[in-house]
């Protein structure tokens, strides 16, 4: 009768344990000892069966005998197998005495599968695990949009420009970079309110903080429009006699603001102010600040 | 019809001149932001009292010189490597070491040991930096942050060149409220407290609806009113999530704030730090 469902289920018929693929058939049953669908592991096609499960790290050995065939539920015997790996075997051993080798065998081989990975996991969750949290794309996507959002509220170069500004108006710099404002302020107002007048004036070059002066020779050289600043230097130089620093340049930029209602007597000037630049800038070499 | 609403409007104040009455403001977030109660007042005794004797307290009074360990979870890919190695050169006196496996609650007291003020680990997932714990290592308090648009050095628009060894300057725009003003304070303690000027190299956290920007930059000061900036050094934003009050312990730590979506994402107009 065990050929007959063999017949029937295994290779006939439907079995709804039965799964194949290309090269081969599987067998989803439980009590499956190798896991594969043959005439001799199919536990419905064969009257003395035995199989090793785990249940929560413990590993058990199930035994199916003829003379159970009828009582489904007294159908498969448990046994508790030991922890300790050859004591275990030799349990196997005592319990399927008289039985095929190729069960007791597949039977061994399915423990010692069972106890490698039982270990596996134990030593794994020893270890960090890791979690992973699901992303919530409705969030992600929010987040993504509230950032840019906020990036461009932000305006980061404005922002940090201006607070470079304001340390350096509070003077955490200290000495480092010299704007004379005061004179320069007052020597632009006073030019507002008088005529221009040609001046010789005499500036210093003070080679102190070469590193900043290079680089504003530099941009000065290719800006047109310090030579109009650099004539009001001139005359407000004239006007103020102390001694200026080699930093007329910086001070130069600094009243490009004030620029534009000077710009017609500029440019009258311009041709001198060539000629004494060119005097200045011959000297210095340009390099570039680091 | 809104552009000609806004026609007639302006011409309505070029026909009255001087007469016209003030340009109305517009509303931003930032205008209408939820008032928040713990604001920090610059005048605030308490909040100064507190920042006197808090964990902070002996790197604000140059008693410690920070040093940093810049470290990442398991196997980084290439793009956090090369991250990792960029953000140690922004960072003066840090160091980059690799994970290969170790517990960070074992390599915390280690780092104690040998006498570093601050951790940085770097959470990378799918090949990317994601995530930013910085804690302070004393038994200082933990941060958690979510890491986004991170950019390399090659990949920012400019022409120049590494960062220098000098210690840059550090800027914290917009931390307001008492939770702000612990990250800033965090932020800025990573930096040794004398910034080297000759660098002209500054560090800047942006705070803004609770992103907070990192950028580094090259300043040169053109001429009094005008400063021109070159963006060297890798860019990226961190939006916080959790604030612990010891040092790395997910377990058993005590939070000092979590950002809990259901109460705290409700209102467009609310924001934490």
């Amino acid at each position: 009768s065990w050929q007959v469902v063999w017949d029937t289920l295994g290779n006939k018929q439907f079995c709804s344990y039965k799964i194949t693929t290309k090269t081969q058939n599987f067998c989803r049953n439980e009590y499956n000892l190798t896991g594969l669908c043959n005439r001799s592991s199919c536990p419905l096609a064969n009257s003395q069966y035995a199989t090793v499960r785990e249940e929560k790290g413990r590993c058990y050995l199930y035994m199916k005998t003829i003379e159970r065939a009828a009582f489904p539920r007294r159908l498969w015997e448990r046994v508790l197998l030991s922890k300790n790996y050859e004591k275990a075997l030799e349990e196997i051993d005592e319990n399927l005495i008289y039985w095929p080798r190729f069960i007791r065998h597949k039977c061994k081989q399915r423990f010692t599968k069972i106890t490698q990975y039982l270990i596996r996991i134990r030593k794994l969750t020893l270890k960090r695990q890791r979690k992973l949290v699901p992303l919530r794309r409705k969030i992600e996507r929010r987040e993504k949009r509230r950032e840019e959002k906020a990036l461009i509220a932000a305006q980061l170069d404005n922002a940090i420009e201006k607070e470079l500004l304001e340390r350096l108006k509070q003077d955490t710099y200290g000495d480092i970079y010299n704007f004379p404002i005061h004179a320069f302020d007052k020597a632009l107002q006073q030019q507002d309110a008088e005529s221009e007048s040609e001046s010789d004036a005499e500036k210093e070059d003070d080679d102190d903080e070469d590193v900043d002066k290079r680089e504003f020779v530099e941009a000065d050289d290719s800006d047109l429009s310090d030579f109009e600043d650099m004539d009001k230097l001139e005359t407000s130089s004239e006007e103020e006699p102390e001694e200026e620093e080699e930093v007329e340049k910086k001070a130069s930029h600094s009243k490009s603001k004030g620029k534009t209602p000077l710009k017609g007597p500029a440019r009258r000037k311009r041709p001198y102010i060539e000629i004494e630049y060119e005097k200045e800038t011959e000297p210095t070499t340009k390099t570039k600040a680091a | 019809e809104k552009l000609a609403a806004k026609k007639k409007r302006r011409k309505e104040r070029e026909a009255l001149g001087d007469r016209a009455p003030p340009k109305a403001i517009p509303k931003t977030i930032e205008n209408q932001r939820v008032y928040d109660e713990t604001t920090v007042d610059p005048n605030d005794e308490e909040v100064a009292f507190d920042e006197a004797t808090d964990e902070f307290a002996p790197y604000f009074n140059r008693q410690t010189v920070p040093k940093i360990l810049i470290t990442t979870s398991d196997r980084p890919r290439g793009r956090t490597v090369r991250f990792c190695e960029q953000l140690s050169t922004v960072i003066p006196n840090s160091h980059v070491y690799y994970r290969r496996g170790l517990a960070l609650k074992r390599i915390i007291p280690q780092c104690i040991a040998r006498d570093f003020t601050d951790l940085i680990v770097i959470n990378e997932d799918r090949k990317i930096p994601n995530g930013l714990v910085l804690s302070h290592l004393p038994d200082g308090p933990t941060a958690h942050f979510r890491m986004s648009s991170v950019r390399l050095r090659k990949e920012i628009k400019r022409k120049g060149k590494e960062p220098t060894e000098h210690v840059p300057e550090v800027i914290l725009n917009n931390f307001t409220t008492r939770l702000g003003h612990s990250i800033g304070r965090m932020f800025a303690s990573l930096f040794p407290h004398d910034p080297q000027f000759i660098g002209r190299q500054v560090a800047t956290f942006h705070n803004q609806r609770d992103y907070i920007f990192f950028r580094f930059h090259r300043y040169i000061f053109k001429s009094e009113k005008k400063v021109g900036i070159q963006e060297l050094g890798p860019r990226f934003t961190l939006k916080l999530r959790s604030l612990q009050k010891g040092t790395f312990d997910s377990k058993f730590g005590e939070y000092e704030w979590i950002h809990k979506r259901r109460e705290m994402d409700t209102s467009r107009r609310k924001f934490h730090l």
